[in-house]
């Protein structure tokens, strides 16, 4: 039933020939040869150091929610550089590109980059940001912190929680393949329709567009059960539900949005496939295909997934403002209602992002109001932190700056997501770089959020200061940075530039773009700063006491830092809200458990690494039509359930005397060191 | 509004010996959140399969009525739940702990469902020979993508069934294995569901 396709193909290689490889591209070639050096460079030191068997033991291989937490975070920051070299090409393609008389380079008529690689550099941006940065931040956040702030000493599921890290590394390892091996999809982050159909991209492109994200979104969905079961089942003794701190509530309700809406995403590309593969006719422009079908799916899923993305923000905000305000969080229980109003509405708002469907007054009006209603709860939320500030005794660290600097990016976004949401203005405006600054303004203050979060809990989880001076430096320089690049670009959505272009046929524009340059230049000055910030503070290492800040009022402040294996000792008994707070206030929070006593922990399995290499090559096979590599993948991943569900591995136990003597030196418990080998439980030790 | 009393003498800080969360529990909790997801992807697919079932989507190729047979499609449904009857009297087995009951239940439902299995085959390969397969309409992909993809879950089943089939007598009645009984019970169940909202919106009122 295979569909006809363009080129050649084989058997053993599918449509893989070397003019796959795309060794005439300078920019390509350059791009490969510094991932290249930097590949070996790594490899280099890890075989130099002798640490391959420390990274199989305790990373590779591991079920620790911390270790899969900080991996997910690792692989967010490197997309996050590799979205952002996309970005920084495209302001410069903009910058360059300007009237007729515009040089061009490197085989293209204007700028540097010829359309169709331009095209590929703007899917790609879209989808790395938000399904290979941001998605793999925050679930790395979530996956560190909420089960220490419940309690807990591990996920419901463990083993299944790195199954989801290695699907969702396997899909950004098939974004960043494409790079080298054919091409990236050419049709927008949202897979512009009919434009990803067979006819009219008939590449590899879009095949790996589409895969990626499948396999990715596995991933999410998985974590999004494991988090969601974590939360109601694995609670401490006495924190019921409105003692959750505020973090975890917004965990819980963007979870609830994930297993909702990925399923969604995953039939919008599901059918799509059936298109490109099996000649199927759901979003084609002829014979009975519905091209609104795919844009309607997509954006049912495509809306939560906004929110999937900014809840976890606001908790992190939620829990950032009162920590450096010394007040407790002001209006709880109206911000948990809040999280779950947005949650809910944000399922009933898709149809905004394509107002101009003409689907008529009624239908654009019940989606225009129901957008604007998200406004309410938002509202509540930033006035909540704004009481939480009002005459607290405020401190600026990084985190809190971030925070703040978080509200206004919220402001800008908000308000201009307002216009937005009337369709009269939408009409003049759609598909304007108006809207792309709108909805920047929000990724970003996610993105203050992630920093936020990330110098809030680094030195929780590694034990070791994060520099402040640095990390002020980085704060300023992105804030800076972000200020000029889309000022300018809501300017420029006044005056009408519309998006996605490689070629700036206005010449009047050309001050705002070179400002949005420049902006682009000061990002790069900021990443340096990160790049500071992180050698500084790993070459001092500067140890940390358990509540590195002083103020922290949340249970994962409770246990050492850096944060022992099995997370606590002795469970905890909640008692208050901020539970931490509460004990500080009653000079109870250097208090130890009286005796030990013996935990029990899962051991480590290398089926989850192996599924999700088997993923990849499932993906790849399915890509260039390679159908024994696909077949393959396919039977090795069932097999490889079947064999995990054989295991009989009851985990291990750490004695009371061990536990006693790695809580005397905690540097033998903490996420770096390394674990001796554990003798599994044998079935008669487990009865 | 927080009223967190101060600590007394029998305030606990810690809880020693908590035993934490009943494994069971847990993932069953997990499997239930595992079938939402999978209903939101079969709720998209009936929506998808709702806005291509027009005569504009069929593309002057054949519609509903010339498509579907409902009387074919009630011996599947009778066979569909047939296998969740039998499952089912295997899992009241399972509570006295008689092994061969459970796995006499288990074979019987994998008959059924390959009884099902063939008929969907049979329906699906005869609208192929006539040259209406997928490719042929939009309407006809829905069709074919809806139908394919409950198959591939019940095929799933089947797999998981022979899985159960070799770790009862093997692995005996651990809590794992009764774990995966009891989920298997359930997404068996839930597939039949599925199977009897596609025998009403698409065999019964398609036929008409």
């Amino acid at each position: 039933m295979q569909v006809a396709i363009q080129g050649p193909w084989s058997p053993l290689f599918g449509r893989l020939t070397l003019a796959s490889i795309p060794y005439h591209t300078p920019i390509l070639i350059a791009t490969f040869a510094g991932v290249a050096v930097i590949g070996l460079v790594i490899v280099g030191a890890v075989l130099y150091y002798n640490k391959l068997g420390y990274l199989w033991r305790e990373w590779i291989t591991t079920v620790d929610h911390k270790k899969i937490g900080v991996m997910y975070i690792i692989l967010g920051l490197v997309m996050l550089v590799r979205g952002f070299a996309d970005g920084l090409m495209i302001r410069t393609q903009q910058a360059m590109a300007i009237g007729p008389n515009s040089p061009g380079i490197l085989g293209a008529q204007h700028g540097f980059l010829p359309p169709f690689h331009f095209d590929q550099i703007y899917s790609a941006h879209g989808t790395v940001m938000i399904l290979f940065a941001a998605t793999p931040i925050l679930t790395g956040l979530t996956n560190v912190i909420v089960p220490l702030q419940i309690g807990a000493r591990d996920m419901a599921f463990p083993y299944m929680n790195a199954l989801s890290l290695w699907l969702t590394t396997a899909g950004a390892i098939l974004v960043m393949l494409s790079l080298f091996v054919g091409d990236f999809s050419a049709a927008g982050w949202v897979g512009l329709i009919p434009l990803t159909e067979l006819p009219y991209s008939p590449g590899v492109g879009v095949d790996y567009w589409m895969w990626a994200i499948q396999i990715s979104s596995i991933g999410t969905t998985l974590n999004a059960i494991n988090m969601i079961v974590t939360i109601i089942k694995m609670r401490a003794p006495g924190m019921s539900w409105f003692r959750l701190p505020v973090f975890t509530w917004t965990t819980l309700s963007t979870n609830i949005i994930g297993l909702t809406a990925f399923p969604v995403l995953g039939v919008a590309l599901g059918l799509l496939g059936a298109d490109r593969y099996l000649g199927a006719h759901f979003y084609t422009a002829g014979l009975g295909g519905n091209l609104m079908l795919y844009t309607n799916l997509f954006w049912i899923w495509g809306h939560p997934e906004v929110y999937f993305l900014v809840l976890p923000a606001f908790g992190i905000f939620s829990e950032i403002i009162p920590t450096f305000s010394e007040k407790p969080l002001f209006g709880y229980t109206t911000m948990v209602a809040a999280t779950f109003a947005i949650a809910g509405i944000s399922w009933a708002v898709w149809l905004h992002h394509f107002f101009t469907m003409a689907a008529g007054p009624d239908v654009n009006g019940f989606f225009s109001i129901a957008t604007m209603l998200v406004g309410i709860p938002t509202g509540v939320k930033v006035f909540n932190w704004m009481f939480t500030l009002y005459r607290g005794r405020l401190t600026f660290a990084t985190p809190m700056l971030w925070s703040l600097a978080g509200l206004f990016l919220l402001l800008a976004g908000g308000i201009t997501g307002m216009m937005l949401a009337i369709p009269a203005i939408n009409y003049s405006v759609h598909d304007s770089v108006f809207v792309i600054a709108h909805f920047h303004c929000m990724v970003l203050l996610i993105g203050a959020a992630m920093f936020a979060a990330v110098s809030y809990w680094f030195p929780k989880v590694f034990g070791i200061q994060l520099d402040e001076r640095n990390g002020l430096m980085f704060f300023w320089t992105f804030i800076a940075a972000t200020g000029i690049v889309f000022i300018a670009m809501f300017a420029l959505g006044f005056e009408g530039e519309t998006r996605r272009l490689a070629y700036i046929y206005d010449p009047a524009w050309r001050p705002m773009l070179w400002t949005e340059e420049a902006g682009m230049m000061l990002y790069i000055v900021s990443i340096g700063y990160f790049a500071r910030m992180l050698y500084v503070s790993l070459r001092d290492r500067i140890p940390v006491p358990a509540d590195p800040w002083g103020t922290s009022r949340t249970l994962e402040f409770l246990t050492h830092s850096p944060v022992p294996f099995y997370n606590f000792a002795v469970t905890p008994q909640v008692n208050a809200r901020d539970e931490l707070a509460w004990r500080r206030d009653h000079g109870l929070e250097k208090t130890q458990p009286d005796a030990f006593e013996v935990i029990h922990m899962p051991c480590n399995s290398a089926i989850p690494f192996i599924i999700g290499m088997l993923a990849m090559a499932f993906g790849f096979g399915l890509i260039w039509r390679i159908w024994w590599m696909f077949g393959a993948a396919l039977l090795g991943i069932v097999i490889a359930v079947i064999i995990r569900s054989f295991d009989k591995n009851l985990g291990y136990e750490i004695q009371p005397e061990e536990v006693a003597a790695m809580e005397r030196n905690l540097a033998t418990a903490g996420i770096i060191a390394e674990q001796p080998a554990r003798k599994p439980l044998t079935e008669a030790e487990a009865h | 509004m927080s009223t967190d009393a101060p600590p007394t003498d029998a305030t606990k800080l810690f809880h020693p010996h908590f035993a934490g969360h009943d494994q069971i529990s847990a993932r069953t909790l997990g499997f239930w959140l595992y079938m939402l997801s999978d209903a939101l992807i079969f709720t998209a697919l009936f929506a998808a399969y709702a806005v291509l079932n027009n005569p504009m989507s069929a593309a002057g190729g054949p519609i509903a009525p010339q498509v579907v047979n409902p009387v074919e499609g009630l011996w599947q449904t009778y066979a569909v739940l047939g296998s969740v009857a039998t499952y089912s009297l295997g899992t009241v087995a399972l509570k006295s702990g008689n092994k061969a009951g459970v796995m006499l239940g288990i074979i019987l439902s994998i008959v059924l469902a390959l009884v099902f299995l063939g008929f969907e085959t049979h329906d699906l390969l005869g609208l192929l020979a006539k040259g209406d397969g997928p490719a042929r309409s939009g309407y006809l992909s829905a069709f074919f993508i809806l139908i394919a993809t409950h198959g591939l879950h019940m095929v799933f089943g089947i797999i998981w069934m022979l899985v159960m089939l070799v770790q009862i007598p093997t692995m005996g009645f651990t809590a794992n294995v009764v774990a995966r009984l009891i989920n298997l019970r359930m997404f068996w169940q839930f597939q039949a569901t599925i199977w009897v909202l596609v025998y009403i919106y698409v065999y019964m009122i398609g036929a008409y």
